[in-house]
């Protein structure tokens, strides 16, 4: 029986469980959107003084779900749908044990449940880092962990995926790009999931009394491992979907396989070892490993990054080049289809990523700095910069690209589509921009009156601090508008977007596959390579992309400045040593 | 259209790479080593360093210590729980513990004098916040580290917990007098 369909506006084949397993995560992470960024609304309400909604003990609760259920379980959802997509769809091939992808999904589901009943029991108020020896109820590890084993299983199905398509000659050559990026999240996912086997499964028995002492030292080192390399995973992959679109719209061919690969496999070598970012201030750690891990030996991994910094928009500008838009250094973005969300919200997740994430991200990670930026709110500035302005907005760009392709549906609301990247994308950036700016005043993370109202101790931030935290409730407000605006279009486009194939129902929208005629493919032809350059080689003819260089070094003065600016910071305070 | 089909030359590493981005690269690599050296240079000339003191020790044995600090230096009490203050002479060992939902005893301190200061934990993580001046550092359960501070500026300070430690978290403060 035939199990592809090709999509007649694309061409992608598509494998029929590999089509309904992209969409049951795709649905299962944008309920987790939902979830948690209704408890972001909650939480940024809270921390704004003047509105200062929750009382202590809900605030407490709803900041540990809104960690998880964002960072943990909606990115997570989404990269399984990536990585089928990257596998199965982008090489033609056969998903791999279709099966054991299903029983991961439902444990990961099952996992979800288990976690966010025992938050919501109100024992479990420990946020998402679950610090021992402060305890959570057993069922609140115990979900963390089925969840990371599904995930973990949606690992192997896609490494399974490439040896199929590898044994079965699906494409020609070597892997795509894409395809690369989504190997690296998913070799970056398996070292990130053992890290939280190996503390999570003994924190748990020890919450039921198996284990009798976790040393919170240990407890700290290794759940890093598990809770910065998960960002990693996010890094590696919306870096593959920023290649993706750029590849989509523009047509852009990496400027260099080489180059790209070769950051990814920097990504595969050192990123993992930014766990020792949030141990700079720690007892018990030597300057020597805190210098060493902290810069991914010797910042190899930010060299990555400020490579497909060039790379990605780079590419798009050769393209964009290349169909005639040569005049000065940027008549090529200007004339970007800025009002394609699926353009607009890779761009500003570039930008964002990289100006505010990247450099308050290497700041901040720098051994010494870290003393004036410890735990204050000024981190959660810095992660909502990279995870929410960054990895987010990549996958809502990606949503738009997939309504049509996957869902068979045609975008509702295509109005408020093309501002939606901008609504969110600002928003964030407000809370990221003045919650850093909070924290260089000292304000703390996880704190729920910044006020200290009726403490016989009292204590004041300077006023300032009161005004950057209302500036940044009132970005939050905005980014929550986009964040309801893509779920809406998201959401309603399933429902009741215009049908782009006759079978595709309400139940097609939610995993079930389309009619069995519209599978009339036996086995797609073999991928071919792409097609040769039109001019073979670079480098003789000087710059391809001057203005994607200029930005560059835009981002590099910023970067150079931002971080001595800190240094000078951090020399005023009392000597220590 | 390339970025998500395969190489179209099948040896691609073998494909010279532009000069645009080998200018990149090194300008790059050269900044990213500058940030490396930057880290032990401060450790020399710098004069913000957490050192690398640190000690395993039981909540028992920690508030032994510094009940013998607060026995031999108090000056006077604070607030209506009666918190003592401390004085320790310049250059001496201070112990300051942290545990739900206090910073104990307070600390009355000498403007450019040093003291070795102790800080634990007697049960959950907590964070010590030096405010305004800004000094943030992780205090562990468990373990008893050591830094050597040395106040440069006179004024009333507040120790504000920032690792969040319960329910009552937002309410744990502490103070450190600098004369």
């Amino acid at each position: 029986m035939s199990q592809f369909r090709q999509c007649p506006d694309t061409g992608l084949f598509f494998h029929k469980p590999a089509e309904s397993l992209m969409k049951a995560n795709a649905v299962a992470g944008a309920v987790c959107l939902l979830i948690g960024g209704i408890l972001g609304l909650l939480v940024i309400l809270t921390r704004w003084p003047a509105v200062h909604l929750l009382p202590a003990d809900a605030f407490y609760m709803v900041l540990t779900a809104h960690g998880i259920t964002c960072l943990i379980f909606w990115i997570i959802f989404f990269e399984m749908a990536i990585l089928y997509f990257a596998g199965s769809t982008l090489l033609r091939s056969r998903l791999a044990t279709p099966r054991w992808a299903w029983a991961g999904f439902v444990l990961m589901i099952v996992g979800v449940i288990s976690t966010l009943t025992a938050i919501f029991q109100g024992g479990s108020s420990v946020m998402m880092t679950s610090y021992v020896p402060m305890p959570a109820a057993p069922h609140f590890y115990l979900g963390l962990i089925l969840f990371a084993v599904g995930a973990l299983i949606g690992c192997f199905v896609f490494l399974g995926t490439l040896v199929v398509a590898k044994n079965e000659k699906t494409y020609e050559g070597s892997i795509p790009l894409v395809t690369f990026g989504a190997l690296t999240a998913c070799i970056i996912a398996i070292f990130t999931i053992a890290s939280g086997a190996e503390i999570l499964i003994p924190t748990f028995l020890w919450s039921v009394g198996y284990i009798s002492h976790i040393d919170a030292a240990m407890y700290r080192v290794i759940w890093w491992a598990l809770g910065h390399s998960s960002q990693q995973i996010n890094v590696s992959a919306h870096v593959a979907v920023w290649y993706l679109i750029a590849g989509v719209l523009f047509g852009a061919r990496p400027m260099s396989e080489k180059v790209s690969r070769a950051a990814y496999l920097l990504y595969i070598l050192f990123l993992q070892l930014a766990s020792a970012h949030h141990l700079l201030t720690d007892p018990g750690i030597s300057s020597d490993w805190k210098i060493f891990n902290t810069s991914y030996a010797m910042y190899l991994a930010v060299l990555a990054s400020m490579i497909h910094g060039l790379t990605v928009p780079g590419a798009i500008e050769v393209a964009q080049r290349n169909k005639g838009l040569t005049n000065g250094m940027f008549e090529w973005l200007r004339k970007a289809p800025w009002g394609n969300p699926v353009f607009s919200g890779m761009f500003i997740s570039l930008i964002g990523f990289g100006f505010l994430g990247g450099i308050s991200g290497v700041v901040m990670g720098t051994e010494q700095i870290s003393i004036i930026i410890h735990n204050t709110i000024y981190v959660p500035g810095h992660f909502h910069a990279t995870v929410v302005v960054g990895t987010t907005l990549a996958w809502m760009a990606l949503t738009y690209l997939l309504i049509p392709v996957l869902f068979r549906r045609k975008m509702i609301l295509p109005g408020l589509a093309k501002w939606q990247p901008y609504l969110f994308g600002g928003g964030m950036s407000i809370v990221a921009i003045f919650h850093m700016a909070a924290g260089t005043l000292g304000v703390a993370r996880r704190h729920w009156d910044m006020g200290f109202a009726g403490n016989p101790l009292g204590f004041e931030y300077p006023g300032t601090a009161y005004l950057l935290m209302g500036i940044a409730g009132v970005g939050g407000v905005i980014a929550v508008i986009g964040g309801a605006a893509y779920l809406l279009i998201t959401v309603g486009s399933l429902l009741f977007g215009e049908k782009l194939d006759a079978s595709a129902g309400i139940l097609q929208s939610f995993g079930v596959p389309l009619a069995d005629s519209v599978y009339s493919t036996e086995k797609p032809e073999r991928l071919p390579m792409a097609p040769a350059e039109a001019v073979e080689g670079h480098g003789d003819s000087g710059f391809e992309a001057p203005g994607t260089f200029v930005l560059a070094m835009v981002l590099l003065v910023s970067f150079v400045v931002y971080y001595f600016i800190n240094w000078k910071y951090l020399s005023e305070v009392w000597p220590l040593s | 259209m390339t970025s998500f089909m395969p190489p179209a030359q099948r040896i691609w590493w073998k494909v010279p790479v532009g000069r645009q981005e080998i200018v990149w690269i090194l300008i790059a690599l050269v900044w990213c080593l500058i940030m490396f050296f930057m880290m032990p240079y401060w450790h020399v000339y710098g004069k913000q360093n957490i050192s690398n003191e640190a000690y395993q020790t039981t909540p028992a044995k920690y508030q032994a210590k510094v009940q013998a600090m607060i026995d031999k230096y108090k000056v006077r009490e604070e607030t209506a729980q009666k918190i003592p203050v401390v004085a320790p002479p310049a250059g001496s060992d201070v112990y300051l513990l942290a545990r739900l939902w206090q910073w104990y005893p307070m600390l009355e301190l000498e403007k450019d004098k040093s003291y070795r200061l102790h800080i634990s934990s007697m049960d959950w993580n907590h964070g010590f916040s030096l405010q305004p001046v800004n000094i943030n550092m992780q205090i562990v359960p468990g373990y008893e580290m050591v830094v050597t501070v040395t106040p440069d500026k006179s004024g009333e300070y507040t120790i504000v917990c920032n690792e969040y430690c319960g329910i009552m978290h937002h309410t744990m403060l502490g103070k450190i007098w600098v004369k």
